[in-house]
């Protein structure tokens, strides 16, 4: 295996990464989803480069079922959901956004330090993007925190999914077939469930905002 | 082999024609026939087991051993009873005008999707599926929470997605770990998500990597346990729900939840040197009993009440399996049967009485016993024996706790009595006025289904006096098991 390859995949979870800041400093709904839909195209990237390089075609189907999956049918989901709710231009976050910059680089510093022991211990070509990924998935779940729409919610529990997926694919060479085959099909499902839930929220609540749902506490 | 695909494949074909016939009056019959044909198979797969001992299935993917094969006639069983249920109740939801014919179909169907999830993560062998499964159980019943669409059961259902989905994401990232640390002993191609394998090579294992894919794995199958601190979707989703749902929730899903946490923790012993899954599981279980018996006393919904007495049940069974020993190991084991059994009785009784006086508020429901005895008197016997009265099974599991508690862990026994005592007061004194006292409810339209509730507050009173010598040898050999024998 060339360094080449292995300097390419590290350049591409570089670019996972700033995806994922992108993301949290973006206001706009509809640029979200086109920033999930690029992070799904690294992911696809990465996903080949790994494959080609260690020889394990399974990499080619799962890389497959990503393309259509986070980079096909899952934006145009949301681009439809979007477009029939009529939310493309929702404004707001719980933190102000330079706050929540800071947080996340205190985030991917605390990503960096848990995964350093275990990079050095695996065996894949790509271990140094553990970190990455866990910092990806810590990002997305901040993400989700600060928002208070529906829709930026979803968007981030996918990131979080991409993340997730990266990891498998760098700290191992991909989980096995029939594993992600069923983690596929849970994402697919989870998102039409998202999609028919926000209708009926948006119908019970008359709006997206997820502070209406608070309603049930212990008092 | 074949056993077991029945097993699995009577609920996933029923929730098929389920998701076509599921509004017809007959789809409540037909729900309790697929359950019925369930448990059977299970039954059959049970006798296999204790005739010929573990049975492996399609490339080792699927076994039955005995840790979870009580676990699967546990969960056919209370899948067979929570329908035979469901048919009245769901026919006064629907007479109520709570159900539309759309809804009910959703219901009946993803009844039974539910039944085969939670089948399909207790019987696989490779820890990949069980995600998956678990994950599948948790979209499963976010639509059976939702399905009154309700304000109240859209938040809860949207809450319950989103807490559960990230929970259950870092035990995705868990298993990622977990795989990582496996390959490199089995490699690529040796089935490295396989439990059996891993468990074959446990002391071989980076303890390094374990421990971190252990945080995770505690992290997200915990949250979907109803552990404190993420605790908070398991209130709601109960509440909020269709009765048979809280129940299956209750006595099945957490269940199964503990379930993916034990097998997670034998590979963590043995894997490293010191007890870090035990004091976890300690801890986070001692927390959950003492806030949850705290929280018991300011709840004024009825199903609330009880989902936060199975925060404190499920607290107690990790904090069990936390201590471990063969003692406590038999005893959390046994008071995951009892709880199960008895937590599903008491929401079957609530239901009824729900229907009764139109509210879950308790101080709304009054004098139970005068309109039907039959769901009064359920619903007073439930509550004692949850709260740990003998003779029931729940006494003889608590019993065996703290006992050894007090042998092995002195300084958790004070905050598990004062936990245990709070519970008894709050749920005792909230029991007491609906049950007796002047009454304000109003007959139901169509007789109740009691059948269920008595049948599990027998087998709970049996537990409690009795243990068949069959169902002993398994527990003994189960706790063998996690215990890396």
């Amino acid at each position: 295996m060339s360094p080449l390859v292995g300097q390419t995949i590290n350049l591409l979870a570089a670019i996972l990464l700033m995806l994922s800041f992108a993301m949290i400093s973006q206001r706009r709904i509809l640029s979200l989803i086109h920033l999930f839909t690029a992070q799904g195209v690294t992911l696809v990237a990465a996903t080949l480069l790994v494959g080609y390089a260690t020889h394990q075609p399974h990499l080619y189907i799962s890389a497959g079922i990503t393309l259509a999956l986070k980079v096909i049918l899952i934006p145009l989901l949301l681009h439809r959901v979007i477009a029939r709710l009529d939310v493309r231009w929702d404004v707001e976050t719980l933190i102000n956004i330079p706050t929540t910059m800071i947080i996340g680089i205190a985030l991917v510093i605390f990503a960096f330090n848990l995964a350093l022991p275990i990079s050095k211990l695996s065996v894949s070509i790509a271990r140094g993007t553990l970190g990455i990924a866990l910092a990806c998935v810590l990002l997305s779940f901040m993400m989700m925190i600060t928002r208070s729409k529906a829709v930026p919610q979803v968007i981030g529990f996918l990131s979080m999914e991409n993340g997730l997926f990266f990891a498998a694919t760098s700290a191992t060479y991909g989980m096995p077939m029939v594993v992600e085959l069923g983690i596929a099909l849970d994402v697919l499902v989870g998102i039409l469930i998202f999609g028919v839930f926000m209708f009926h929220i948006r119908e019970q609540f008359d709006s997206l905002d997820i502070r209406h749902l608070e309603k049930l506490k212990d008092d | 082999m074949e056993t077991l695909l029945f097993v699995l494949g009577i609920p996933l074909f029923g929730s098929l024609v389920l998701a076509f016939t599921g509004q017809r009056d007959i789809a409540r019959e037909i729900n309790v026939a697929f359950s019925l044909a369930t448990f059977i198979a299970t039954c059959v797969l049970t006798g296999e087991v204790i005739s010929g001992g573990p049975i492996f299935a399609w490339h080792r993917e699927f076994f039955i051993d005995p840790l979870n094969v009580f676990l699967v006639t546990l969960t056919a069983f209370v899948g067979l009873t929570t329908a035979i249920f469901s048919r009245p109740y769901m026919r006064i939801e629907r007479d109520h005008g709570k159900m539309t014919p759309t809804r009910l179909r959703l219901y009946h169907s993803m009844y039974q999707l539910f039944s085969c999830t939670m089948l399909v993560a207790l019987t696989t062998n490779n820890l990949g599926i069980l995600w998956v499964a678990m994950e599948a159980a948790t979209l499963t019943t976010v639509l059976l929470v939702s399905v009154y669409r309700t304000p109240a059961s859209l938040e809860a259902a949207w809450k319950y997605f989103i807490l559960c989905g990230v929970g259950i994401a870092q035990a995705l990232f868990g298993t990622v770990l977990l795989y990582m640390a496996a390959e490199k002993v089995v490699g690529v191609d040796g089935g490295a998500l396989l439990w059996t394998n891993l468990a074959a090579v446990k002391g071989r294992l980076d303890p390094g990597i374990i421990t971190l894919a252990f945080a995770f794995l505690f992290i997200g199958y915990g949250t979907k346990v109803g552990l404190v601190p993420m605790h908070n979707w398991l209130p709601d989703a109960h509440a909020e729900g269709p009765t048979p749902v809280s129940a299956v929730l209750s006595g099945l899903l957490l269940n199964v939840a503990v379930y993916a946490l034990l097998r997670c923790k034998v590979l963590t012993d043995g894997a490293l040197e010191s007890n870090l899954a035990g004091q976890l599981m300690m801890g986070f279980g001692l927390l959950s009993v003492v806030i949850a018996a705290f929280f018991l006393s300011r709840q004024k919904d009825v199903k609330r009440m009880f989902a936060y007495s199975s925060i404190e049940h499920m607290g107690l069974i990790t904090f069990a399996f936390g201590m471990g020993g063969p003692i406590a190991t038999y005893a959390g084991l046994l008071h995951m049967t009892v709880h199960s059994l008895i937590k599903s009785a008491i929401f079957f009784a609530v239901g009824h009485a729900t229907q009764k006086a139109g509210t879950q508020i308790m101080s709304d429901i009054r004098g139970l016993i005068k309109v039907s005895p039959t769901v009064g008197w359920g619903m007073m016997l439930g509550s004692l024996a949850i709260l740990g009265m003998p003779p029931f099974g729940v006494f003889a599991s608590e019993f065996l706790i703290l006992t050894t508690a007090m042998r092995e862990q002195p300084w958790a026994t004070p905050f598990l009595l004062l936990a245990l005592g709070v519970a008894f007061a709050a749920v005792f004194s909230r029991v007491q006025p609906m049950v007796f006292g002047e009454t304000t409810v109003k007959p139901l339209a169509h007789p109740p289904a009691l059948l269920p509730v008595f049948i599990h507050l027998g087998l709970g009173l049996m537990l409690g006096l009795y243990i068949p010598p069959y169902l002993d040898a398994w527990y003994r050999q189960a706790a063998r098991l996690m215990m890396g024998a």
